[in-house]
């Protein structure tokens, strides 16, 4: 069990890189009134057929040789349903993955989001070779964060340059606390 | 989007500031390498503030000259995670156990400043034979 949200996010964005995205779309929606919480991840990675989505929510799937259990999805599929959401897998070989999970705000069960703006920066951080789109939004109001446009700027310099890193950071945190007014969930 | 606007504004800042001294800092062979652990089993366990603690002390003490931070998948030894390689050059690979934000103070402090392996934290530590 992750004991947060951002972890369970991390952690399955994580399949999308080694999944050989370019574009990684992350998106958190919160809607109080509606009670829901959604998270989103896409991605443009290889994707996967029919047979191995069926897998893939299986704990003793897993693509990597160094162990022989995946707990990645299973463990975010056990967090929305748990608490009262749903989850879901799309995805098409060669095209990419979309993984979809939804939590009812209010219920007792529910892990608390945690430090997304901690996992969104890791993510773009130590992989900066991939780009990021990052949507969040709180009862409609919303900030993004595009890596590609990120990189339009800074021109030749790195996204895990220190200066830049720390920009990335704050960039996060100031613009979630815009949005949210600083709302724990 | 006011805010984003002012904020990319900030950005081109960084890069023009940035861009006189690029091309000055040391990579490849002399720099020692940290790499922390982060799937499944070492999120689960606390890798993600592990990982910011190093990226952060090794800025806040000047040592991005010195020293690289980066992540890994599973290595196998999913019960002793949170895992911390440290690969020097010319020296053997360190591997640092269920480790913590005030365990990583002590190994950047002793280890990467100081260049003494702090053996209580290490994998040789246990018994696993």
């Amino acid at each position: 069990m992750m004991t947060e949200l951002s972890l369970n996010v991390l952690d399955v964005a994580e399949n999308s890189i080694r999944a050989k995205a370019s574009l990684v779309c992350i998106t958190v929606t919160v809607d109080t009134g509606a009670d829901l919480l959604t998270i989103i991840i896409e991605d443009d990675g290889c994707g996967m057929n029919e047979e191995e989505v069926g897998r893939v929510q299986d704990p003793f799937f897993t693509t990597r040789t160094t162990r022989n259990v995946g707990l990645g999805i299973p463990f975010f599929q056990y967090a929305a349903e748990s608490a009262g959401g749903h989850f879901q897998v799309k995805s098409e070989k060669g095209r990419g993955t979309t993984v979809t999970a939804t939590f009812l705000l209010s219920h007792i069960d529910r892990m608390p989001l945690g430090d997304i703006s901690a996992t969104i920066h890791t993510l773009i951080v130590y992989h900066p070779d991939t780009d990021f789109l990052y949507i969040y939004s709180y009862n409609g109001a919303s900030f993004t964060l595009d890596t590609r446009q990120f990189r339009q700027v800074l021109g030749d310099i790195p996204l895990n340059a220190p200066e830049v890193s720390g920009y990335i950071m704050e960039y996060l945190t100031e613009n979630k606390l815009e949005a949210d007014k600083g709302a724990v969930y | 989007m006011v805010t984003n606007m002012k904020s990319l504004e900030e950005l081109k800042a960084i890069r023009e500031k940035m861009q006189s001294q690029i091309g000055l800092r040391a990579e490849g062979d002399t720099q020692t390498r940290v790499v922390v652990g982060m799937a499944t089993c070492g999120i689960a366990s606390g890798a993600r503030p592990v990982l910011t603690a190093f990226s952060t002390l090794v800025q806040e003490k000047n040592l991005t000259d010195k020293v690289s931070v980066t992540q890994t998948g599973c290595i196998g030894l999913c019960q002793y995670e949170p895992i911390v390689e440290v690969m020097e050059p010319g020296k053997e690979k360190v591997t640092y156990i269920k480790m913590d934000a005030e365990k990583v103070a002590e190994v950047v402090e002793r280890h990467l400043i100081g260049g003494h392996v702090v053996e209580a934290y290490t994998l040789n530590s246990v018994d696993i034979k």
